[in-house]
């Protein structure tokens, strides 16, 4: 929390409106025909070069998507989505084929990176792949060559994987860290084995619809016994107007191995409804540890709600082995529209689930978020803080299902849901389901509802804080509990993020 | 120079006027008691002193250095060099008293025009008060006022006083819910922090406290308005024959 005042101090900073992040690339891109069809689903596996199961898988997967419905016991409301309105594959010309260095990176897209404000840890790193072989400039600021404290990054513009950095160094570990598209190619066996094997291709609507059209998205396989040298990181971001962006993210730790992944996420600024409907797979072996933490300020729309992501996502974690553990970390900022559950499965006995969130929403956004903790094995256990932030006149929910089913004996929870209400317009709700079908489980729930108080702020004013730093201390001390589980390339900027949302919250 | 001059202040809460025509100036490098029964408005005193929103001037002014401090908002006022020690200290859950020492310490020198204090160089800074103050480091770890006890409390106010450094300080009750030896450590770290570029206001309901600070001058506020003002003996009166005099 010592980063509180040179977050601040950045925030006060950016001299821009509201979103900073809405800008648009002048990027040419080469999109798929408007709507979606078979003919669209063939266009995507074509481009991408697929072998003939991945396009029958996708095509099997559209036909189930024809005959499902998108679910509505969200507590969310938006028009209906048109999808012939839709683009469904944006790639930025030129760079189909994978540039092999940055050289070969349209240096547009480098700048956009620049503007993003990647932190400077994973710039310097981005700088250290143009001078491969050079000494790292992290290594002069005293950090050892095991990898600790690096990043490797994974960029996601629009819908191709445009840079893999650190990929040959992750690779002498036996890592493998490439866009699902390679994987495809150069990995079939691994994504025919894995891929689909925790969200199911008839999952949901949105799930469906994205084993259909996926562009891409990155895959992550850790072997036995390896503890993943760096920190892997991937930055969505959607650029392209009226695209839709279907992510889809497959991550698998074998035995023994460790591996921490982070996902941010910015968009520029859009009138348009954008649709992000993302699949993320994670599969932990036995005493496999996996954390995935996610770091989301999509643009959330302006004041009257108009644009903004709609943001429907399937994350679900499988502990698949004996002591195995899965933690899922998010900071939701951004989005019109979030509807978002990254689950555990707790299949192996004694594996573990962990979900931490904190999810702010101002002006008109609507947040439906949570997670489920399934108890399947003996004696598994869960762990949920969950932290809703509400300003403006935004509605945050909280949706959690802690289930112990009746093989799930000795099954423990702890779940904690916190909402702090900023104003008198916005609302906060929680709605968890519990069920427990085995007597032994013990499940503990605790709520609690706050507002910032007038005191609060007299007390921060007149020790010398304003308005808004004030609310932003105050929402950072709240969410203390989830911003230290975050790695600490994150922590600064989910600091930095709290505090840009809430900008004229008060007063 | 008078540092603060409050002529004729007029001030209440939802058109409830309980100032009614304060008068008091203070000089630099002395210490003023203000003394009074319940529901005198001493607390409204300091708050409209403060800048609390929801406290209105109605009539008077109040002048700080030469300039009008009720033009200023609160966090201004705290840069321009005025602190208030709350009578009941607010707790702000999960943000360390470390971070926020450090984010108010900044706030005020931006709002002066003076750069931040490097991190090192703030650690430095408070270590240095809260030894002297046997203020112990794992509180400034801790949330600030957050499971703290009247005492510590009481301590922690006192040491963002000595961090902060302000020119005027004003001290609402600061004696209220401490114990015997908890006052005198609190009135220590206030006693080590006179100077003579410093004033302070105390506000209490009771003469004990100033066994431990003594005053340079006590005024009686009872009803809205200053009606005595004396020296240091002028407490020790009150101690024996009380309010009752004032209260009707």
């Amino acid at each position: 929390m010592a980063a509180v005042g040179d977050t601040i101090k950045q925030v006060k900073g950016i001299d821009v409106d509201q979103y900073k992040y809405g800008f648009v690339t002048d990027i040419e891109s080469d999109k798929a025909p408007k709507g979606l069809s078979e003919e669209t689903v063939r266009f995507i596996s074509a481009r991408k070069n697929e072998p003939q199961w991945m396009l029958e898988w996708r095509l099997d997967a559209y036909r189930r998507w024809l005959d499902m419905k998108a679910p509505t016991w969200a507590r969310v409301d938006y028009p209906e989505i048109d999808f012939q309105e839709l683009y469904f594959f944006a790639a930025p010309k030129g760079l189909e084929e994978g540039p092999a260095s940055l050289d070969e990176v349209d240096p547009e897209l480098l700048r956009t990176y620049e503007k993003l404000g990647i932190p400077l840890k994973e710039q310097e790193i981005l700088a250290g792949v143009r001078r491969q072989g050079e000494p790292s400039k992290l290594d002069d600021a005293g950090l050892r060559d095991s990898g600790a404290g690096r990043v490797a990054v994974d960029a996601v513009f629009d819908s191709v994987s445009v840079i893999t950095t650190f990929k040959e160094e992750l690779a002498k570990s036996g890592v493998i860290f490439c866009p699902i598209s390679e994987a495809v190619q150069h990995h079939p066996d691994l994504v025919k084995a894995y891929m689909g094997s925790v969200v199911p291709v008839a999952d949901n609507y949105y799930a469906a619809l994205n084993s259909a059209v996926f562009s891409d998205g990155s895959f992550v396989y850790i072997p036995k016994g390896v503890r993943c040298p760096m920190e892997l990181s991937t930055y969505f971001r959607i650029n392209e107007q009226n695209t839709g962006q279907f992510e889809r993210t497959l991550i698998i730790a074998e035995e023994g191995s460790y591996v921490s992944y982070l996902e941010g996420c910015t968009a520029p600024q859009r009138d348009e409804n954008q649709l992000h409907a993302a699949v993320v797979e994670l599969i932990a072996g036995d005493d496999a540890e996996i954390k995935y933490s996610t770091v989301q300020n999509w643009y959330p729309g302006d004041a009257e709600g108009r644009g903004g992501i709609y943001n429907f996502v399937t994350k679900r974690g499988d502990c698949r082995g004996r002591n195995s553990k899965i933690s899922w970390t998010q900071v939701e900022t951004g989005s019109a529209i979030t509807w978002k559950y990254p689950s555990c499965i707790l299949r192996g006995d004694g594996s573990r689930g962990e979900f931490y969130s904190i999810a702010i929403s101002n002006g008109r956004q609507q947040v439906d978020s949570g997670t489920k903790m399934i108890h399947l094995g003996r004696n598994t256990a869960s762990r949920i803080i969950s932290k809703g932030i509400s300003a403006g006149r935004s509605s945050n929910a909280y949706r959690g299902l802690v289930r112990a089913n009746p093989s799930a004996h000795g099954a423990r929870n702890f779940t904690q849901c916190d909402s702090l209400l900023i104003g008198d317009k916005c609302s906060a709700h929680t709605v968890p389901y519990i069920e427990s079908k085995n007597p032994s489980a013990v499940f503990e729930h605790e709520a609690t509802t706050s507002k910032i108080s007038d005191d609060q702020m007299f007390y921060c004013r007149q020790r010398g804080i304003g308005e808004e730093e004030a609310v932003a201390l105050i929402v950072n001390g709240f969410c203390r509990d989830v911003l230290q589980q975050l790695p600490m390339e994150f922590a600064v900027e989910a600091q930095k993020l709290v505090a840009i949302s809430l900008e004229g919250s008060v007063g | 120079m008078t540092m603060l001059e409050i002529n004729n202040l007029h001030a209440g809460v939802d058109g409830k006027e309980i100032l009614k025509g304060i008068e008091l100036s203070v000089p630099a490098g002395e210490v003023h008691a203000i003394m009074g029964p319940n529901g005198s408005g001493k607390s409204t005193l300091s708050y409209v002193l403060a800048g609390r929103d929801g406290y209105e001037v109605s009539e008077g002014s109040v002048s700080y250095n030469g300039a009008d401090l009720l033009a200023l908002s609160p966090e201004q006022r705290s840069a321009a060099g005025l602190f208030l020690a709350f009578q009941y200290p607010i707790e702000v859950p999960g943000v360390a008293t470390m971070t926020f020492l450090k984010t108010a310490l900044n706030a005020q020198r931006k709002g002066r025009g003076e750069d931040e204090l490097t991190t090192p160089a703030f650690m430095k800074l408070v270590r240095e008060k809260a030894r002297s103050l046997k203020f112990p480091d794992d509180m400034l770890r801790r949330s600030i006022n957050v499971g703290f006890s009247g005492g510590e409390k009481k301590r922690a106010e006192v040491l963002q006083m000595a961090v902060f450094e302000p020119a005027l300080c004003i001290l609402d009750e600061t004696d209220s819910g401490l114990d015997i030896d908890a006052l005198r450590v609190v009135a220590d770290g206030v006693n080590a922090l006179r100077e003579p570029a410093r004033a302070m206001v105390v506000i209490t309901h009771y003469q004990r406290l100033l066994d431990y600070i003594v005053p340079d001058r006590v005024h009686v506020l009872s009803h809205g308005r200053i009606v005595r003002s004396g020296g240091k003996e002028l407490a020790l009166e009150l101690e024996k024959s009380g309010y009752a005099a004032y209260a009707a």
